[in-house]
């Protein structure tokens, strides 16, 4: 460890703007997501940010439900939630529809995917898909500790630019990067960095024609939607949540910002399933 | 503007459903590749790879033995026994010196301050002799073992272990129509069932995660390996000299969780032939970098996430059943009490299939959490055979510092080897406990899964024990 990295995980240099708030959600400014891939490590990002200590677990599929937790930075509030660890957002696993659902409806004001440095390839198939959904995120890079021991190096500048939304390399384990990884946070929370996605180009122009169609349709009705094209792809896919979405307004919902604040989300039965099961261990 | 505008979502959704029909179905895949080349592009770009690192080179040595054809299910076996070998040994002392303090020395002070503020002799009893002392055995009995299985079962966790066990496993799951995942919904039983039953969600067909959920529950839990280690160092361990004893019990858990997956297969094998017919679903299983466990936080975590929040359930439900227990020998129906009738009714069930009513009685009255029915067994047995050297009387629950005083009073009540071993076959095939039914009815959301996930085991149990009992007395350990 050199020495700029001591102090990166020393608790007097980050307790000054960090505070670590557990399980004290109360009222918050913003929503963070932690999304990515089972096993990369989100659980232990999770606990580097909120304090807590959730159990990690070195095998895939340890988180199954989502869980909540605070922290305070700047003197903001901002609230964690951990998704379940998936490989894509397209099938509908149980787990994998908790996550797309929160990342959909639950409107966070930053997506953290949480990514493993020795396995990027993969793992860039999830993030480009939860960049379809969400302009607000950052990409998480951990594991590099484990990559650098494996002989593997990402040049993390390269991808920020690749993706369009800052990359922040960490060793959560150890916690280093959390810092920096803070600091983008916040930036594309508040607004002060403007993400701009990286959104796949179909190669089909068949479907590429009937993609931009569908898009701007939606466009016309749900204005201001952050991902009409996402949606579109969906549609046209025939996935029957999102087209009750359409259906029943609650897509339209999402377009004020400010309603859907007051509304929360409205969970679907799925969930709040989840959440009863949940509360039996808590 | 307005003019131009789709009005309705309806109009909306119709354009959609147009244009699918123009798209047709090779949209999916199109799609799909299209972010898969992108994804490949981008890591071509940024990723660089020094080939053969050493510790690439060792974590692949690693896998090749220890998911090796030849030496994957001995290794598996061999760590497992060490864990419950260390667990045994490791155990007994801290049990002896929790049950001196919580027994002997805070239990009488409870029932002087009880007499001293002008309690009456029957709740006196019933908060002191019933409620607290229940508590305090489930104590000294269960933390120590699971302080020190935890952490153990977190350091292989935390090292990578169990991806690799469900590699081992996955062909057989397969073979028997399983989900390869089960495996580790299996591994996760271990701890507890309930929990497991929740970690069932990685399993995305909804007919492999019934199979996992109906058969979780022959995965031990913790709640029972206090029964499964005692029953082995009282009956078995016994029987060979007191320097390999450690090691014999420790070979018969091993047997017994050995037997579960056995069952696992089997019932699995047998569901997907007939209720829950069809293919095992494909999938990949990826295997995890080995990562040096972190020392202090598994030890934090285990103990917080898993010890105190078991122990702390165990003593929840030991409360009430403390009460059940002191309240049926002490309530007297024709001059005798509730239990002794009780016991005298199931005694004939019991004894067919090498129990007793005691235990069948215990079980009843464990049905909330398997962590008591070990104290349950002791108090009942005490209580019928009418030994009067230990316990301070009816329905009180009474301290045992050593194994060969719970032997004694096992002996007393008539037990043999046969008996411990059918415990140890009935703990672990029985029923689940209402928490982890609970659970199965939620998750699942149908009353007739949860039936059948609490009926199957049940009968099963029956069933085994009635046969082991047969052979055991042909054999003469009855």
């Amino acid at each position: 460890m050199g020495p700029l990295e001591q102090c990166e995980v020393c608790p007097v240099n980050t307790q000054s703007k960090l505070q670590r708030l557990g399980i004290d959600v109360g009222k918050y400014d913003y929503v963070v997501a932690l999304a990515g891939n089972p096993n990369v490590g989100k659980s232990t990002v999770f606990n580097a940010l909120t304090g807590l200590r959730q159990h990690t677990g070195n095998w895939p599929g340890k988180t199954v439900v989502r869980a909540e937790g605070a922290f305070s930075y700047e003197g903001k509030r901002y609230k964690v939630v951990d998704l379940p660890g998936t490989y894509s957002l397209l099938s509908t696993s149980a787990d994998e529809e908790v996550a797309r659902e929160f990342l959909l409806f639950g409107q966070p004001d930053v997506t953290v995917i949480v990514v493993d440095a020795t396995r990027l390839e993969r793992n860039l198939n999830l993030v480009l898909q939860v960049l379809e959904i969400t302009n607000k995120a950052v990409v998480c890079l951990n594991l590099v500790d484990e990559a650098r021991r494996h002989g593997v190096t990402v040049d993390d500048r390269g991808l920020a630019r690749d993706l369009g939304v800052p990359v922040v390399p960490t060793a959560a384990r150890s916690n280093q990067g959390i810092p920096a990884l803070l600091r983008a946070m916040a930036d594309v929370a508040t607004g002060v960095f403007i993400c701009k996605p990286k959104r796949v180009p179909m190669d089909s122009p068949k479907l590429r024609k009937a993609v931009e169609e569908l898009t701007s349709n939606i466009e016309k009705v749900f204005p201001g939607l952050p991902n009409a094209r996402w949606v579109a792809l969906r549609l046209l896919e025939g996935d029957q949540r999102v087209l009750e979405a359409v259906t029943s307004g609650e897509l339209g919902r999402l377009t004020d910002r400010t309603v859907a604040r007051g509304l929360e989300f409205s969970l679907t039965q799925e969930q709040q399933r989840y959440e009863s099961t949940q509360a039996i261990y808590h | 503007m307005k003019a131009h505008k789709p009005s309705t979502t309806e109009e909306l959704i119709k354009t959609a459903q147009a244009l699918r029909w123009e798209v047709g179905t090779e949209l999916h895949d199109a799609a799909i590749e299209s972010m898969y080349r992108e994804a490949a592009r981008i890591a071509q770009r940024v990723v660089s790879t020094k080939t053969a690192e050493p510790a690439a080179r060792f974590d692949r040595t690693l896998d090749r033995l220890l998911t090796s054809r030849l030496f994957g299910f001995p290794i598996m076996f061999l760590m497992l026994g060490v864990v419950f070998w260390i667990t045994i040994e490791g155990a007994n002392v801290p049990s002896g010196f929790l049950s001196q303090l919580l027994v002997d020395t805070v239990h009488p002070a409870l029932k002087e301050i009880g007499v001293s503020v002008g309690l009456p002799w029957w709740l006196n009893g019933f908060l002191f002799d019933g409620m607290y002392l229940a508590m305090a055995w489930v104590v000294s009995v269960m933390l120590p073992p699971m302080a020190i299985f935890f952490p153990l079962f977190t350091l292989l966790e935390d090292f990578g272990y169990l991806p690799r066990v469900a590699f081992n496993l996955d062909a057989l799951f397969r073979r028997a129509g399983a989900h390869g995942k089960q495996a580790l919904t299996m591994a996760m039983g271990y701890g507890c069932n309930a929990a497991a039953i929740v970690s069932t969600r990685i399993i995305d067909s909804p007919r492999e995660r019934i199979l996992a959920i109906l058969t979780n529950n022959f995965s031990l839990c913790n709640g029972r390996w206090p029964t499964q280690i005692l029953m082995a160092t009282i009956f078995i361990g016994a029987l060979v000299p007191p320097h390999l004893a450690g090691a014999v019990s420790a070979i018969a858990v091993v047997s017994v969780v050995l037997i579960g997956i056995v069952f696992t297969f089997l019932v699995s094998w047998g569901l997907s032939q007939t209720i829950l017919k069809g293919e095992a679903s494909m999938f990949s299983l990826e295997l995890p970098p080995y990562r040096p466990p972190r020392l202090w936080q598994t030890l934090y975590t285990s103990v917080i996430d898993r010890t105190l929040i078991v122990l702390w359930r165990a003593v929840v439900w030991a409360l009430p059943a403390g009460a059940v227990i002191w309240l049926v020998s002490n309530i007297h129906v024709g001059g005798q009490n509730l239990a002794h009738h009780i016991v005298e009714a199931l005694d004939p069930v019991g004894i067919l299939i090498g129990l007793n009513g005691v235990i069948l009685l215990a079980y009843i009255i464990a049905i909330p959490a398997n962590e008591i029915v070990i104290p349950t067994i002791l108090m009942l047995t005490v209580l019928v055979t009418g030994i009067t050297d230990v316990g301070s009387g009816a329905g009180v629950m009474f301290e045992l510092e050593t194994e060969s005083a719970t032997a004694a009073i096992l002996h007393a009540g008539g037990w043999t080897l046969l008996t411990g071993i059918n415990l140890m076959l009935f703990s672990l095939l029985h029923n689940p406990c209402s928490t982890t039914l609970y659970t199965i009815y939620k998750e699942t959301g149908s009353a007739k899964w949860t039936w059948l996930s609490a009926l199957l085991p049940l009968s099963l149990a029956f069933i085994v024990c009635f046969f082991t009992a047969q052979i055991g007395r042909l054999v003469g350990i009855g």
